[in-house]
Order: C-alpha cells, then structure tokens, then sequence
C-alpha cells in the first residue's frame, strides 16, 4: 500500500489511497492521517477510494475513525469518494458500530461498600451451605453405617489404597525428617547438661501426641483432600453427579461416604506408621551420639504412656473424617468453567488444613482439662 | 478459480499409522467446501492437519501455496493469520469475556488503537448477531452462542479462510440454520473460503458449494462433487444411502 496522496480539487482537499487496506496497512497510515487531517485547513475533505481493491473490518473502521477525527477538527464536509460497491456494507456497518454506545452493557461495577457487602452474603451463603452437607454427609455416614452391606466397599477400598498405602513413602519421608531434626536440634543444647538421653522423652512424647498425628492430617490434606476435591469437581463439571442424582442414586452416598470412611480409617494407621518412623529418625540422632538403641527405646517405653498414644489415634480420627469431609465438599460446590476444579481444590487444601488447626487446638483444651 | 488450499498426496493420522492415506484436493477462494462421512472416518484428523496442529506423515498441507508444517517462528505466524478456526465446543477462553475473547488476536497481532481493535470487535460480534452480549463470560452463554462467540473470533484478523468443526452439532434447528445463513453471507459478502466439517444434511443442502466424502474403510475421499452430484450418486451405494438418509440392510 502506497502512503497518502494529497491534493486540492474545487477547494477541498482530497487524500487517496492504493492497495490494500487491511489491519495492518491501517495501522502504518493512521498516524500520517490523522497529522494531515490536522493540518487540513479546507471546509471540504474527500477519501478516494477509487484505487483501494481490498478492505476488511480494520480497513473500514479506520476509515470511520477518520472521519470522526474530521468531525472533532470542524471540518464540515467529509466524505468517502468512488468506494467499490463490495466495500460498501462494511462501512456502514463500521459507522453503525461506532455510533453504538457499547459501553451501556458493561455490567456495572459495585462500590467498595456494595462489594464487602457482597463478600459477607456470599461468605454468609457459602457457611449455610458446608453445614447443610456436613448435616447430609453425617446423616448418610449414619444410615450407612445402620446398613454397612450398602457401603460401596470396593471404591473404600481403593480410596484407602490411593490415600492411605501410596501414602506410605511421602509420609516415611516427612515424618523421620522431623524426628531427625527435632532430635539433632534438642541435642545441642541438652548435651551441655549431659541430658541428651532425654531428648529421647521429647521425641517419643512429641511425636505420638502432637507431630505423628498432625504430620499426618496435612500430608493427608495436601495430597488426598485435594484429590477428592478435583475428582468430584471434574464430575460435577461433567454433569456424572446429575446423572447419579437422576438415576435416584445419592451422590452422597454413593461417592462421599466411601471415601470418608477410608479416610477415617487409614489416618490412624499412616499416624502409628509416623509415629515409628518418627521415633527412629530421633534414634539415629541418639545412637549417633553413643548411646546404645535399647537404652532410647526404654526411655521412650518408660516416659509415653498409653495414654499419649491413644489420645494421639483418636485426634486422628476426627483429622480423617475433617480432611475427606473439606475436600468432598469443595469437590460438590464446583461451579462451571475452567478455573473452577483449580478453586475447589485450593479451598479445599486450606479449609483442611484450618479444620486441623482448630480442632487440634480443641482437643489440646479437652485433654488438658481431662488431664489426659 | 485461485486455489486457496491444497492438500497433496497427505497420509494423515497420528503416529505412524494413517487413517486416510493419499488423499489429495483443493479448496477455491470463495466457496464453501465441507467435508463429511460417518463417524470414526478421519474427518477430525484431516481437519487437524489442515489447520497445523498435526503434521503429515507423508504428503503436503499447502495453504495459499505456503506449507504450514514447514513454516517456523513468523512465517508460521503469518500464514496462520490467514486461516481462522472455530473448534467444536467453541474453545472460548473462560477467564475472559466474549469481548475480550475476540480482542485477544487483534491485540497480539495488530497495531491499532484500543478504539479502532474494540470498534472491529464490536463488528464481529455484530455480524454473528452477539452484540448485545460482549460483556459476558463464555459460561453464561448457550450452546448456539458460543459457537457464534467462536466463529467471531476466529475472524477476527480477518482471515480469508475459516475452519468451522461440526459448527451445527448440538444446536436446535433455527440456530443451526441461522448460523448457515450467516456463513453463506461471509462467504458472499467478504469473500472468505470456509471448509467446514459436518454431518448435517439440511446444512449442506442450504450452504455447500462441494463436498468431499471420507469413508473409514477406504481410507481415502469415496466420493466429490456438489450436493446435487452427491445425492444422485448412484455407482456408490454408501454415498447415495447417507445423502438419501436410507439404512442399508444389515446396518443400525
């Protein structure tokens, strides 16, 4: 495409053009234009057209936004001259896009008060609705447990399979890191009181109370919460929940409390699994040391009781039946498009890990109280 | 006629196994070419090389005598700006809206004003008959919009072939005509090529300017021509029993 022509015909000033006028030509003559339209001192402003042989939707919109920047300079006749008839319709309708105030439809925005406001409602909704399914999923867990030969047995077995035994590396992994460390780090400063036998006490008491089971429930939370959330949200997404609902089978049921229970039951055991390989991550700290392993094991076996360890398994149950809970329901309040499994599965994680929080800061309250 | 497409002696498929083997036609400026046949015959496959997104095993995809599988970096570009394509479910990029969905292209490959890149937009919502829904997400759109949202999208560049994969499957039979109306006016009005892949016998019958044939067995083109030509095609009786909608003994 060959830059402006300008000349001068009857007083009026006329700008041709030749070739193509597309996206791209369009953007290399815009600036020429727009400068000569500015400098153009005629009452009279006529575009040729007559060489043009192709135009497309960017060719004619330029061409309207000329003629709008003619109106602005008070250029009083503007016309476009000798367009090919083909060309025609899509000026027009370009001039009809530009008349159109688009803008009307944009939704509008809410203020910073509307949009809090909206936040509380939508926080507000969204807390009905987590107890509305923890009530369901609570209620089908009972009915299900009244009749266990209705318990989709199979899926809880590969569920368990899935979160509990493909857990096994990741948790042995975590789990003697911290008794290493934990150990390594309390040694330093017990040596100087020549107590480092007692760092076995730490260990053994921190680990089976505290660590081994929350250890456990954010493993757990990371890695299987997340995994229930996107495996119900994918088909929640594929509409497989409505087919579920329609053919009179409760998706509660039939995909929620399978999984709950496998949780429930496989959490204790990853946490007696954590427990150990916790206490002898603390032993190879120890024996490093000089000391013989039986001396840590009796120090351990004298110093936890039963009590400890039970106190410990039972947190785990309730972590179990938290973390399957947050991600199924996450996985169920799925809503469409492509971000929305991403959500689900991010809330999920963090609605776990904050349920593990909280209540592990209740039964802390409860045991003390009890004394146990 | 210029020929606008060529596809030359392609074995197409994925891997090392063609589904359809030497296949070779071309598609003229201007008309609208659809592709058929029954399910499972490659019609998918031949479109995904067509476009670039599969290269051939053997064989040329030449799109205005340029090969997209040999072309890299801004070449590919450039020869991709002249094709459009409009997927099956739409493809709309849900995080953002119509609007913006159409404004993506134009503002990668274009250095217009803001002004001048949503006026264009605006005209292609237009066209397609959406323009009172350019604020809105993809997932609040129906089925027949999206796949309108799509085909404006895929012009927006204005590109002077268009690829529309099953664009009526799905849709009710108003909407499904209306879309054939809207691509025979492109096609008349701003002379783009459109090949189209279908199986929809009402919409070829209102639209199709040629049609090629694929059949799984043959692995290969069993039958050309216009839909006049395909209907009373007589030496073929698989051909002439999927244009007269009959049900051959033995067959579902």
């Amino acid at each position: 495409m060959k830059a402006w022509a300008v000349s001068t015909q009857d007083g009026n000033t006329v700008l041709s053009l030749t070739g193509r006028l597309d996206a791209k030509n369009a953007s290399l003559l815009l600036q020429e234009g727009l400068r000569i339209i500015a400098k153009t001192l005629t009452p009279g402003l006529i575009l040729d057209l007559e060489a043009v042989d192709y135009m497309d939707t960017a060719g004619a919109t330029f061409l309207c936004l000329l003629e709008n920047e003619a109106e602005k300079k008070g250029i009083e006749k503007f016309s476009i001259a000798r367009l090919k008839p083909g060309f025609s319709t899509l000026v027009d309708m370009a001039k009809e896009v530009r008349q159109a105030d688009f803008s009307a439809q944009r939704p509008e925005t809410l203020s910073f008060v509307e949009s809090r406001g909206k936040s509380l409602l939508d926080a507000l909704a969204e807390t009905k609705e987590f107890i509305t399914y923890t009530g369901e999923i609570t209620l089908a867990l009972f009915q299900s447990l009244l009749r266990p030969k209705k318990i989709r047995w199979a899926d809880t077995f590969l569920v368990a399979e899935r979160a509990g035994v493909d857990a096994l590396p990741i948790v042995a992994l975590i789990s003697f890191i911290v008794g290493l460390v934990m150990a390594f780090q309390a040694a330093i400063p017990m040596r100087m009181f020549g107590a480092e036998l007692y760092v076995a006490n730490l260990i053994g008491i921190a680990m089976v109370r505290e660590l081994g089971p929350l250890m456990t429930a954010i493993i757990l939370a990371g890695r299987s919460a997340s995994a229930f959330a996107a495996e119900i949200g994918t088909m929640r997404i594929n509409e497989e929940i409505d087919a579920l609902t329609v053919m009179g089978l409760d998706p509660v049921k039939f995909l929620i409390v399978p999984r709950i229970i496998a949780a429930t039951f496989i959490t204790p055991l990853l946490t007696l699994f954590s427990n150990l390989v916790g206490i002898l991550g603390g032993a190879v700290v120890i024996t490093s040391m000089g000391y013989p392993f039986i001396s840590y094991y009796d120090q351990i076996a004298s110093f936890v009781s039963w009590g400890d360890l039970t106190g410990g398994l039972v947190k785990c149950f309730v972590f179990g039946i938290l973390i399957a809970a947050a991600g199924c329901i996450r996985g169920y309040q799925t809503e469409s498009g492509p971000s929305a499994v991403g959500i689900s599965t991010t809330r999920a994680v963090v609605t776990g890990i904050v349920l593990i929080a909280v209540f592990d800061g209740i039964f802390s309250i409860v045991y003390y109280s009890l004394g146990i | 006629m210029e020929t606008v497409i060529r596809i030359e002696k392609l074995f197409a498929g994925y891997g090392l196994v063609p589904i359809l083997e030497n296949i070779h036609f071309d598609v003229f400026k201007g008309e609208i070419f659809i592709i058929i046949g029954g399910s499972g015959c490659g019609k998918s496959t031949l479109l995904k090389h067509m476009i670039g997104l599969l290269p051939p095993i053997s064989g040329q995809v030449l799109i205005q005598g340029e090969d997209l599988c040999l072309a890299v970096g801004d070449d590919r570009n450039r020869i991709l700006q002249k094709i459009g394509v409009a997927f099956q479910s739409g493809a709309l990029f849900g995080s953002m809206t119509v609007l913006e969905n159409i404004l993506l292209p134009l503002k990668e490959f274009t250095r217009l004003p803001d002004t001048v890149m949503e006026d264009i937009a605006w005209m292609k919502l237009k066209l397609v008959g959406l323009e009172k829904n350019g604020f809105l997400m993809p997932a609040e759109l129906s089925g027949g919009m999206k796949k309108r949202a799509a085909l404006a999208r895929a012009m927006a560049l204005d590109p002077s072939i268009i690829f529309l994969d099953e664009p009526s499957a799905g849709l009710d039979p108003v909407t499904s005509a209306s879309l054939d109306n809207l691509v025979k006016d492109l096609a008349d009005s701003l002379g783009i090529t459109f090949v189209i892949v279908t199986h929809e016998l009402a919409s070829i019958d209102a639209i199709a300017d040629r049609i090629i044939m694929l059949e799984k067995n043959a692995k290969g083109i069993i039958a050309q021509g216009t839909p006049e030509q395909m209907k009373t095609n007589t030496e073929n009786p698989y051909v002439y029993n999927f244009f007269n909608r009959k049900i051959e003994k033995g067959e579902k």
